[in-house]
């Protein structure tokens, strides 16, 4: 697979690729994106995406006063009061809007604003004594990342601290997921079934902390905000089961800093510069696949929407010739059916209505005759039909609602194309099986085969 | 009380206010062992404020609940909610069969994953509410009905001895509604207690046979053929109590201005 990557003809990856280096920081940044969009499912699920942003910003003065008070960049006490901080803005968060008049993301904005730029001046104050750098908490520095000899293999740092906290978070969502589930899709079910939906939250919280610290000195403050969002966001677009959108959040989220990185190597290039942010990039591929997801979603996507909506035009066409011709037929033909009688009546531009009689002739519902065209029997058959619908809603309107009379045409021509046998039965039994519709047309009667129409 | 067995539910001088606005006010009532209650009141009486203060949702500022004589947190394993359709988020990734093995998780208890037998036992349920082959769906393309069945399944699974519905009739269709009817039919057979919010006046005598009606106080309550009288009701949908929102609004003034 390795060297399938990097064979020189394909070209998947740069040239001057070197698995030592490029690979150090596309598995910091891979294990980043993935602990982040584990846990990101559950705040996107939540409707809590915002908290998320605000936790990672509001750790920073968690951080700098972790700094002032043990002098050190240990691990331990960075951890602890980033914890603090995360776990006071969920809480203030709540307070504040507990106070009313302020909605959920206002105060989440109040809160993480004022907490970022508190810890802000507290880093610059700081940045004499201690080698923090803002630059730094912001962009991180995967290019740049410290180094730890363990068992005799020089790994670096952040490598062994994300790989701890992706541990973490799998477990945390494997062993709780019945939990996560049920406190965030029903917290009330959850809370008076003695799963305590607070607890989850704040636990919840807790690990976001913990996960935007460990992500801050590698990748920085914008890619685990992507992270926690992104991924899982992109995969609910394309799944409607719980289980598989958190792994496909997570093959995404590996697959945007996998692409980041080599698209901060590349796509610079194409405009004549150098290489630029890994992390940076890996937000932007983050953000495309979002896009990507979004506009070919299966269920959700823009495509298929477009798709979906086109089909039902042709759909309702076919049945408007279909029945339109069946009432030249039905009138003697004082009307001439051709094309452009078709196209002039039914207000149709060429191409769909061209497209729409090819269809109707394969389905040998329609013959050509001349320039005219013509009802087969099964074509009349299926017209019979939804001019029987059309003139049993006429009737049932006419009868049942306070519609209109010359308004009763345009509400049946919407329905007729909607309507089952099953319904056609319900109506015609609720006007007492009418012969004639109320403008003393005759409605045609139900046919005896098995009705191909579905709505 | 008289009888030796507590009451299934037993409210006494229940206050939820908001903002300092009461939105129920001194409430109190005892329903009976093995009844249907209808929950009845126009809108914003504070039905729903009810049950959730009941289960402990939301803050309380006084009052005292009792379910089976015990309070809330040591008997709440013996209810089952179905909650109002607005409140569910409908765009979940998760399926009818999901929801409803969601009743089974306090019994699975925490960290224990959902197995064959307990998905076999919410699927019986969905086939008892006749939803069975929709059980792979999205909730959100199940129609109205299909959803109330769903969310009542989850409430049998649960296989409580009193169960809270809010609005359980609202926006279904005629066979769900029949279908629902027959379900609390059969809880009451095998001597469950179902509290029901309630809107359609006219059905109240056929489907319940106890009423509490409700406008932010208790109007009335009582056996259906006792309370469900037109005064009563006349007393419920006349009009909010207005002097008590005018006290409080003067409350709140005061309070303001200091």
């Amino acid at each position: 697979m390795i060297q399938l990557l990097a064979m020189p003809g394909l070209r998947l990856l740069p040239a001057d690729w070197d698995w030592g280096l490029d690979g150090q920081i596309v598995l910091a940044g891979v294990l980043c994106a993935v602990a982040a969009s584990l846990l990101g499912n559950f705040l996107v699920l939540r409707r809590l995406s915002m908290l998320g942003d605000a936790i990672s910003h509001a750790v920073l003065p968690g951080l700098a006063a972790a700094f002032f008070l043990s002098n050190s960049r240990d691990s331990l006490p960075m951890l602890v009061g980033a914890v603090i901080a995360g776990v006071v803005t969920a809480l203030l968060t709540e307070w504040i809007r507990s106070l009313g008049r302020v909605e959920e993301g206002a105060s989440m904005g109040v809160v993480f604003t004022s907490l970022f730029a508190l810890g802000l001046v507290m880093i610059v104050q700081a940045a004499d004594e201690v080698d923090l750098h803002p630059d730094c908490v912001l962009y991180g520095a995967l290019e740049n990342m410290t180094m730890t000899s363990v068992a005799g293999f020089s790994i670096p740092t952040p490598v062994i601290t994300l790989g701890t906290v992706l541990l973490i978070n799998l477990l945390f969502v494997i062993l709780f997921f019945k939990e996560l589930k049920v406190t965030s899709f029903d917290p009330s079910l959850a809370t008076t079934t003695g799963f305590n939906a607070s607890f989850m939250h704040y636990l919840l919280m807790v690990l976001v902390a913990v996960t935007a610290v460990a992500s801050f000195e590698t990748v920085g403050n914008i890619l685990v905000v992507a992270m926690f969002v992104v991924p899982p966001a992109a995969a609910w677009l394309l799944t409607d089961r719980l289980w598989l959108m958190i792994l496909l959040s997570a093959v995404l989220a590996a697959a945007s800093a996998f692409g980041g990185h080599v698209a901060a190597l590349e796509v610079p290039k194409w405009f004549g510069y150098g290489s630029t942010t890994t992390t940076g990039m890996m937000a932007v591929v983050a953000g495309l696949i979002l896009f990507l997801a979004a506009l070919f979603s299966p269920s959700h996507g823009i495509l298929i929407r477009l798709i979906r909506r086109r089909m039902l035009a042709f759909s309702i066409l076919a049945d408007d010739i279909v029945a339109l011709l069946y009432r030249i037929q039905e009138r003697n033909h004082e009307t001439s059916a051709t094309f452009q009688n078709l196209q002039t009546i039914l207000l149709s531009d060429r191409l769909s209505l061209k497209c729409v009689l090819y269809l109707l002739i394969r389905r040998e519902q329609v013959v050509p005759d001349g320039q005219e065209f013509r009802l087969t029997d099964s074509g009349t058959s299926s017209a019979q039909q939804l001019v029987r619908s059309h003139r049993l809603w006429e009737q049932y309107l006419a009868s049942h609602t306070a519609v209109q009379p010359g308004s009763l045409h345009d509400k049946a021509e919407k329905f007729e194309h909607f309507t089952t046998r099953e319904l056609r039965k319900q109506l015609s039994d609720a006007t007492n099986s009418p012969d004639v519709d109320p403008h003393g047309r005759e409605i045609p009667g139900e046919s005896v085969e098995q009705d191909s129409q579905t709505p | 009380m008289t009888n030796s067995a507590p009451s299934p539910l037993s409210v006494s001088d229940l206050t939820v206010a908001y903002h300092r606005k009461p939105v129920v006010w001194d409430i109190g009532f005892d329903i009976p062992q093995g009844s249907l209650v209808g929950i009845v009141g126009p809108n914003g009486a504070g039905k729903s404020t009810l049950l959730k203060a009941v289960m402990d949702l939301i803050p309380r500022a006084s009052g005292r609940i009792e379910v089976f004589g015990l309070p809330w947190k040591q008997a709440r394993h013996r209810v089952g909610y179905v909650p109002q359709r607005e409140s569910v988020d409908w765009d979940f990734p998760v399926d009818a069969l999901d929801v409803v093995t969601m009743g089974l998780y306090r019994e699975l208890g925490w960290f224990r994953p959902v197995r064959r037998r307990h998905r076999d036992r919410a699927m019986e349920a969905l086939d008892r509410v006749g939803i069975a082959d929709l059980a792979g769906r999205q909730i959100s393309q199940l129609s109205g009905g299909q959803q109330q069945r769903t969310f009542l399944a989850r409430a049998l699974v649960q296989d409580a001895d009193l169960y809270l519905m809010d609005e359980p009739f609202a926006a279904v269709d005629a066979s769900t509604e029949r279908a629902i009817v027959e379900i609390l039919r059969e809880l009451q057979r095998t001597g469950r207690t179902a509290a029901v919010i309630h809107h359609d006046l006219q059905t109240v005598p056929e489907y319940f046979d106890y009423v509490v009606l409700l406008n932010m106080r208790i109007v009335a309550h009582g056996p259906v053929a006792e309370a469900f009288t037109t005064e009563n009701l006349q007393k419920t949908y006349g009009g909010r109590l207005t002097l008590l929102d005018e006290v409080s609004e003067a409350m709140r003034r005061r309070e303001r201005s200091m």
